[in-house]
């Protein structure tokens, strides 16, 4: 009791916290300042976001066939992508997971996958368009480098939490690795991989509606040409058939999980 | 007793440097019949069981089994001879996502390939064995249930008929009847014995509980401190000895 500091029995708020709430503060108000963001400027801007409204409206196709291929280019990219990623992603996933492989394995494989998640699709894009050249195969590329990273990071995370005491029975009975992962792991880890997959069949759908703004295929080219002609209208009409493509898309996710996992209940972990 | 099923020699296993779990531990386990090793938590009971197939390294010794010494085979021949080594477990240790019948197959992994198993392509012979084994643990009518669903008896039986798939030349136990109800430990028991004994595997068995040691073994290891302090039959267990084994006195009262 004596030895200890006198400070041990206070109860004081952490000053530490203190500073760095005060320092988030005073980031925030100069970063507005250097910025410019002030209402001022919002209020005035009003004004022009209800002109462009007012323009948009009443949604007008103006294009169909752009329209029509362009959506279906998109669905194709997003499903093509997905299927490429998630199949790719499966042994770099594994190998990431470093409680089933020795170090000079997961190591690569993590660097791997921080490399596939350290861009936004679109710089990807942007990448593989010059790559490539323009068109759906360089939309596909960049959506697949993206689920690769997603995927794998989350499928080597589940894998790196599941029980060893399922994997060791199953070692003990002599199988040969590639049964002790299909018997021993993938069971523990497969409802939640099915949820990755699904959750990124969706984000993929929404990322190729935007890879076509920089040349890499599917209905976002269509859209920034729209935008480009002030074509307002078109614009608009073609913003409301992608949410419509993206709810479908919510659909399509949730019919996928519910064939895999029975009665599409996410099962608790 | 004819020859012996496994015998151990001078083994040592420490988990950090300069601090043994188990020490010099020499054993000659017989081609039938069950031993039992009691001794106080800690004492490396189950320690010296995974030495024995390895899921634990030992850090030396000699374990010879089938004419092999087990500590110094590979990769590949550690898993032959895994394969003829069951293992229950105080956990059970089920695949708890795959059915009952895919956990009995899981101890015909070691003979099936990959690409077989993940198809379940299994030779009729592993099936039909598998749906009499079920008949023979009492769960007959279960092949399809998950294992997640079943109760903690249930659950260990499937482990035993798993274990016993592997038509093993010796079964391991770690504490299998740790976790389950006094008079379902007595059900296990006499199941590991009856079937055990029907097919003379010899049974190497961890357990915590004294009397049902007394009660099914024919030889028990009394270990304390890393070393084997008895060796003898159930009715040399006195008094003495289980003082010597787990020390102290006022327990045994």
């Amino acid at each position: 009791m004596k030895v200890a500091a006198p400070s041990a029995r206070d109860f004081r708020r952490n000053p530490l916290t203190a500073a760095a709430w005060l320092a988030l503060a005073a980031y925030v108000a100069y970063a507005c300042s250097r910025l410019d963001f002030t209402w001022a400027r919002f209020v005035s801007g009003l004004d022009n976001g209800a002109r462009f409204i007012a323009r948009m409206l009443p949604p007008h196709i103006e294009q169909p066939d752009a329209l029509l291929t362009g959506l279906a280019e998109s669905l194709e990219i997003a499903v093509l992508a997905s299927c490429l990623g998630i199949l790719v992603s499966l042994p770099i996933g594994l190998a990431a997971a470093r409680n089933l492989m020795p170090a000079w394995a997961s190591w690569p494989a993590r660097a791997l996958i921080a490399l596939c998640r350290s861009f936004h699709p679109v710089i990807v894009a942007i990448l593989f368009v010059k790559a490539v050249g323009f068109g759906a195969l360089a939309g596909i590329l960049s959506l697949a480098v993206g689920s690769i990273g997603f995927i794998g990071k989350l499928f080597a995370e589940a894998i790196e939490e599941i029980s060893l005491k399922q994997v060791e029975a199953v070692r003990a009975t002599g199988a040969p690795f590639m049964s002790l992962v299909s018997y021993g792991v993938l069971p523990q880890v497969f409802s939640r991989f099915i949820g990755f997959a699904t959750y990124q069949l969706d984000s993929n759908l929404r990322n190729s509606t935007m890879v076509g703004i920089v040349g890499a295929g599917g209905i976002g080219g269509t859209l920034f040409a729209a935008f480009q002609r002030f074509d307002y209208d078109f614009v608009c009409a073609i913003l409301l058939c992608i949410i419509g493509m993206i709810m479908a898309g919510e659909v399509l996710a949730a019919w996928v999980r519910g064939v895999f996992l029975e009665h599409g209940k996410v099962e608790e972990e | 007793m004819t020859a012996s099923a496994l015998s151990i020699r001078n083994l040592d296993k420490e988990y950090a440097r300069g601090k043994p779990v188990l020490r010099g531990i020499s054993l000659e386990i017989g081609a039938t019949g069950i031993t039992a090793i009691i001794g106080p938590s800690g004492t490396g009971k189950s320690t010296l069981i995974r030495c024995v197939n390895r899921l634990v390294e030992p850090t030396a010794g000699e374990i010879r089994f089938q004419g092999e010494d087990l500590v110094k085979l590979d990769r590949k021949g550690l898993r032959l001879a895994r394969r003829q080594i069951g293992m229950v477990f105080q956990e059970y240790n089920l695949v708890e996502r795959l059915s009952v019948m895919e956990n009995l197959l899981c101890g015909r992994l070691g003979y099936v390939s990959p690409w077989k198993a993940w198809l379940r392509k299994y030779p009729q012979a592993d099936i039909d064995r598998a749906f009499s084994l079920l008949d023979t643990v009492g769960l007959a009518g279960l092949a399809n249930q998950r294992a997640d669903s079943l109760s903690g008896g249930q659950r260990q039986r499937v482990g035993i008929a798993r274990a016993i798939m592997q038509e093993p030349k010796l079964l391991l136990a770690d504490e299998p009847t740790s976790s389950l109800d006094p008079k379902t430990s007595v059900e296990i028991m006499a199941l590991i014995s009856s079937i055990c004994r029907g097919n003379s595997i010899p049974v190497m068995v961890n357990m915590h509980d004294v009397e049902l040691a007394k009660r099914f073994a024919d030889r028990i290891i009394g270990m304390s401190g890393g070393t084997i302090v008895y060796d003898g039959g159930p009715a040399g267990l006195d008094e003495g000895v289980l003082k010597e084994i787990y020390g102290g006195e006022g327990w045994l009262q």
